[in-house]
Formats: C-alpha cells, sequence, structure tokens
C-alpha cells in the first residue's frame, strides 16, 4: 500500500478523522476495488424480484465489476463476472431480460450457462479439419469470476471471498431485525432511477449515515417534523462499524423544543407550510411509530423507509470522483390504490429531486471540490466522543466512524 | 391588424404558444408562473422512458395538484439547497395525437440545457413531454397532465427545477 506512504499518515486505529487523501488517490481507490467491494463483504446486487423466473437476469456491478446475477433452472440465484473469458468483452449487455437459456458474447461466440460456467466454443473443432483450440484447452478451469450469492428478506446480495460470514453474521442480530422490520412481505418496484454524483463514493456512504446532518442540510425535514434531533430517536450501529440503522419516533412533545430556533440554525422556518398537505399524509404502516429509519449494509447498501416512501439504494463508484446511486422504489404486492397513492406522492421525498434527499445529490461534490488541495488534512467527526458506539440521540458521528472502522479494517490501513 | 383581421388561431399554434410560454416561465425563473399552467387538479409527473414503458408509476417529481406543484416551487425557494442554476429549453413542434372529451393529447420533444453558476453548460436532459390540454373556464389551454418522460434515466447530482 503506498498511499499511505506517499500521503500524510493516518494514525494508527482512527476513525475520528479521515484524511481527504482517501477521497483523492489512485492507488487507494484500486485498493478498495480489490479489498472492499471484492474482499470479505456482502455486495447488494439486486431484488430478488428482479430475477424472479428461471432464465431472468440483470446485469449490474460490484465496485466497478459488471457482473451478471441470474436465476438458474434449478430456482438458485448465480452472480458471475460480466466479461467473456476469452478476450474479456461484456458477456451480457442490456439492462436484464428473461427466458435466458444461457449467455452468449456476441464478439466470438462463447457460450456460458446460467451459472457462469464456459459451456460453448464457435469453432472449437476448426473449419475443414484446420484451426481451432488446442486439444488440451479445457472449458472448465476459463470462464468470469464467480460471487457467492445470499437472499435476505427479498435482497440478493453476492461476494467474490470465500471467507465472507454468512449473511445473517454479517449483519448481526440487530441490523438483520432492522430490515426485517421493513421487508416482510412481497415487494412491488414502482420506479427506478440513477443518481450520477460528482464525488467519491465514500462521501455518499458517510453521507447517509451521518445523522448529524440530516435535520440541518434538508429544511424541509425539519419544519415538517419529519425528523428532528430532537425528537425520540437513535442510531444502532454493528459490531464492525460497517452497518448502521438510525430512526426517528414521533414524539408528541417535541413541538415545544426551542433547541434550533434558540441557537439559530437555518432549519427552523415555522412560516412555511404545505399548501397540499396531503404529501405527508402517512400512515404508521409497521405499527411502531418509526416513522423513519436508514439502514446501511457495508460497503454499498441502503434501505430506506421515510414515513411511507420505500426504497432501496445501490452506491456503485464510478472512478475516484464519481459515483452513481441507484434508487429502487418500491411499495407491497397487497398496497391499496390509497397506499399505492400515498407513496407516490411520498416519493417526492426522495430521490434526485428529492424535498429531503435532493442536498445529499450535492453536498459530496462541495467536499469533493472543497478538499481540492487538503489531501494532507483530516475532516473531524468527534460529535458524540470518538467511538463508535450505539446510541440513543442522532446528534453523533458514531455511525459515520463506524463506516472508517469497518473501511479501515478491510483496507488493511 | 388592418382590414384583412386575425383568423382564429389554430389549435397548433396555440399548442406552440403554451408550449412556448412554459419553457419561458421556468428558463426565465419565473417559477411561481408554472403551477398556473396545470388545471387546479392537474398531474404533472417527471419520469423516464424507462420506467414510463414498463409501467412504473412513480415519478423522480410527481404531484396531482396545482397545490403540489405551489409547494414544490415553495421548497425550491425556501427549504431546498442546491448550487445556483437555470435552464434552457428547446421545444420542439407539437404532435396532436388524439382528441379526448374537451381536451386533446399532444406529444412534444424537449432539450434541456443546464447552465451552472461557473459556466458549465450541459444537455441536463432531452425527452417528449406527453400532454392532456384543455381549455379552463376562461379558454386558456391548461395541462390536465403533463408528463415529461426524459430519455436517460440517470439524472446528474440533483433535480430542483422542474423540466
Amino acid at each position: 500500500m503506498n498511499a499511505t506512504e506517499r500521503h500524510v499518515a493516518w494514525p494508527e486505529g482512527m476513525v475520528s478523522g479521515a484524511p481527504y487523501w482517501a477521497y483523492q488517490d489512485e492507488a487507494t481507490y484500486r485498493l478498495e476495488q480489490k479489498r472492499i467491494f471484492e474482499g470479505a463483504v456482502w455486495n447488494y446486487v439486486c431484488l430478488d424480484a428482479d430475477v424472479a423466473r428461471p432464465g431472468d437476469y440483470r446485469t449490474t456491478f460490484v465496485g466497478e465489476m459488471p457482473v451478471i446475477v441470474v436465476r438458474g433452472e434449478d430456482g438458485e440465484i448465480y452472480a458471475f463476472e460480466n466479461r467473456c473469458a476469452h478476450r474479456g468483452a461484456l458477456i451480457a449487455l442490456d439492462d436484464g431480460g428473461s427466458n435466458a437459456r444461457d449467455f452468449q458474447c456476441v464478439y466470438h461466440a462463447w457460450t456460458y450457462d446460467l451459472k457462469g460456467n464456459l459451456k460453448g466454443i464457435a469453432f472449437e473443432e476448426g473449419s475443414n479439419g484446420q484451426g481451432g483450440m488446442p486439444r488440451d484447452f479445457a472449458k472448465e478451469k476459463h470462464g468470469p469470476r464467480k460471487l457467492h450469492t445470499a437472499t435476505l428478506f427479498g435482497l440478493v446480495f453476492a461476494s467474490l471471498s470465500d471467507d465472507v460470514p454468512p449473511i445473517e453474521d454479517y449483519l448481526g442480530e440487530e441490523i438483520h431485525g432492522r430490515i426485517e422490520r421493513v421487508l416482510r412481505k412481497p415487494i412491488r418496484v414502482i420506479g427506478r432511477f440513477t443518481q450520477a454524483l460528482p464525488n467519491n463514493w465514500k462521501l455518499y456512504a458517510e453521507n447517509v449515515k451521518d445523522t448529524y446532518h440530516a435535520s440541518l442540510l434538508h429544511l424541509f425535514f425539519g419544519t415538517f417534523r419529519i425528523t428532528r434531533l430532537t425528537q425520540g430517536g437513535g442510531v444502532l450501529v454493528s459490531e464492525d462499524g460497517g452497518h448502521h440503522a438510525s430512526y426517528t419516533i414521533d414524539a408528541p412533545g417535541d413541538a415545544k423544543s426551542d433547541e434550533y430556533a434558540r441557537q439559530g440554525i437555518r432549519s427552523e422556518s415555522k412560516g412555511y407550510r404545505l399548501a397540499d398537505p396531503s404529501l405527508l399524509d402517512s400512515v404508521d404502516e409497521f405499527g411502531d411509530r418509526i416513522q423513519l429509519q436508514i439502514l446501511t449494509v457495508f460497503p454499498g447498501f441502503v434501505l430506506q423507509q421515510i414515513n411511507n416512501a420505500l426504497a432501496v439504494r445501490q452506491i456503485l463508484p464510478k472512478g475516484i470522483g464519481r459515483m452513481e446511486l441507484n434508487w429502487t422504489y418500491f411499495g407491497f404486492e397487497d398496497d391499496t390504490p390509497e397506499m399505492r397513492k400515498r407513496r407516490l406522492k411520498q416519493a417526492n421525498l426522495v430521490g434526485p429531486a428529492g424535498f429531503v434527499s435532493m442536498e445529499d445529490g450535492c453536498v459530496g461534490g462541495f467536499v469533493q471540490r472543497g478538499v481540492a488541495t487538503a489531501g494532507d488534512e483530516f475532516s473531524v467527526m468527534r460529535m458524540g466522543g470518538d467511538a463508535t458506539q450505539t446510541d440513543t440521540t442522532r446528534a453523533t458521528e458514531a455511525s459515520v466512524r463506524g463506516f472508517w472502522k469497518a473501511y479501515r479494517t478491510h483496507m488493511g490501513i | 391588424m388592418g382590414s384583412m383581421g386575425v383568423s382564429a388561431p389554430s389549435l397548433n399554434s396555440r399548442l406552440i404558444e403554451l408550449n412556448a410560454a412554459y419553457a419561458r416561465a421556468i428558463d426565465d425563473g419565473n417559477f411561481e408562473a408554472w403551477p398556473e399552467f396545470f388545471l387546479e387538479d392537474g398531474l404533472y409527473k417527471l419520469t423516464s422512458a424507462d420506467n414510463h414503458a414498463q409501467g412504473m408509476e412513480a415519478g423522480v417529481m410527481y404531484a396531482d395538484s396545482r397545490n403540489m406543484l405551489r409547494d414544490r416551487i415553495s421548497a425550491l425557494r425556501v427549504a431546498n439547497i442546491y448550487e445556483r442554476q437555470r435552464y434552457r429549453h428547446i421545444v420542439g413542434l407539437p404532435s396532436v395525437l388524439a382528441s379526448v372529451g374537451s381536451g386533446v393529447r399532444s406529444e412534444t420533444s424537449f432539450l434541456v440545457v443546464r447552465i451552472m453558476r461557473d459556466g458549465t453548460m450541459d444537455v441536463f436532459a432531452t425527452g417528449r413531454y406527453l400532454d392532456l390540454i384543455e381549455e379552463d373556464a376562461d379558454g386558456n389551454l391548461r395541462f390536465r397532465e403533463r408528463i415529461a418522460v426524459c430519455d436517460s434515466n440517470r439524472f446528474d447530482t440533483l433535480v430542483a427545477i422542474p423540466l
């Protein structure tokens, strides 16, 4: 690892500050591909419903690695690198499809079964007794890299590592329970959008774990009491630091709190009311008064419940200073027409134009640009101390520190 | 206009005027005028061609009342944080597709360039407006529905200003 040698040293074990070279360094970025995305982690790849029937497939990415996720004839889900063993071309070109019986590379027509095994080579025996592959060429020794898959509550995760723990152990009981809380029923996808962000992927990973910023950057939240730091709630951080779930509980006493006004924080704007309040006409569909739950699974998965706006987000790195965020909005198969309409309206809260999420699209870029020549400086993330523990306040950066704890562990830096 | 008088404008030219006024309001930053192009219970949705083709109902923006559109603009003015930017709409000629009750269905292509405060200009979106247009009580053409279907499913950074 040369990055740490070329740059200011990152004190061992320090997670309450990160050096800005971590968002800028090419060698670090390459190492992340190997040690994080291709390492002992579970990467979210798609929904179980996306590959419902044998032959259904989707193409996506694990880090920057293109992958195919497909339901095999045996009903199992397989994932393998979307790279032909011959000359490295993409095997599947579309976003997905159905009824696939095999995959054939367009370049020289090498063919793969649904498990990613190389099965056919065009002109393997040559033509008219001439050419062809050498007799000792063993197809079973050539093929795209295969990934392990795990399905949990309708979410499909993939890992290149043989050492990754079972998904339940990887998540831990608490995070597992928080996913189950939202995903108990068959889901129905209602929209998919991609947001291209002008920042390193880690800036978004941090942002989504950052409970401190939510009601300060996002005025819409504070004004309409969807969430404020003075509301009830907290943050759970997994043992390894990598996963988190933050939540707010509707607390009736909150209307009297004047802490925002007292501190002169911009988020408070008392006169602002919706002309059509049906946007926030929410129901407690999970029966626990939790209005908002944001959950992450290291390195790049987000499950979001903001009132009745439900979505999964997939964080994909696209170079040092670029990333894509894939949004999948969903409801449930048994949604009533009223609930369906409610979800369509509340989808305004999230996504690239979200009333409470659009700022997250630009704020990472503000950091990326702000630290342009500050590679040897460190961020400060000491709200709530220096630890990464679960807490009952969201005025803490514990879960962001948790991200860096897991990051340093996986990176070995 | 002299002795020849002015012939009643054709439907087509009225649609062209509507689209031009709509684009001009947004591009001039006169966002408060934007909701007024819709009927009281009009629908505006911003989505993509893939979602539209697959029958996915959710949009990047979704409003089923003029008041929701007004809320969009209030949020834009008061709440949301984004870097200063403008749009330039280039709107194509409308194709009238069908008469529906007292209104018409039409389709019009658009191209939107986004101009950032530092001068960066990008093709931000291209697509088509799928419209259901009716006259309001005063005889003005208004949108009962305007579905802005972007050709691409990918949005750069954020969408603050409506398309």
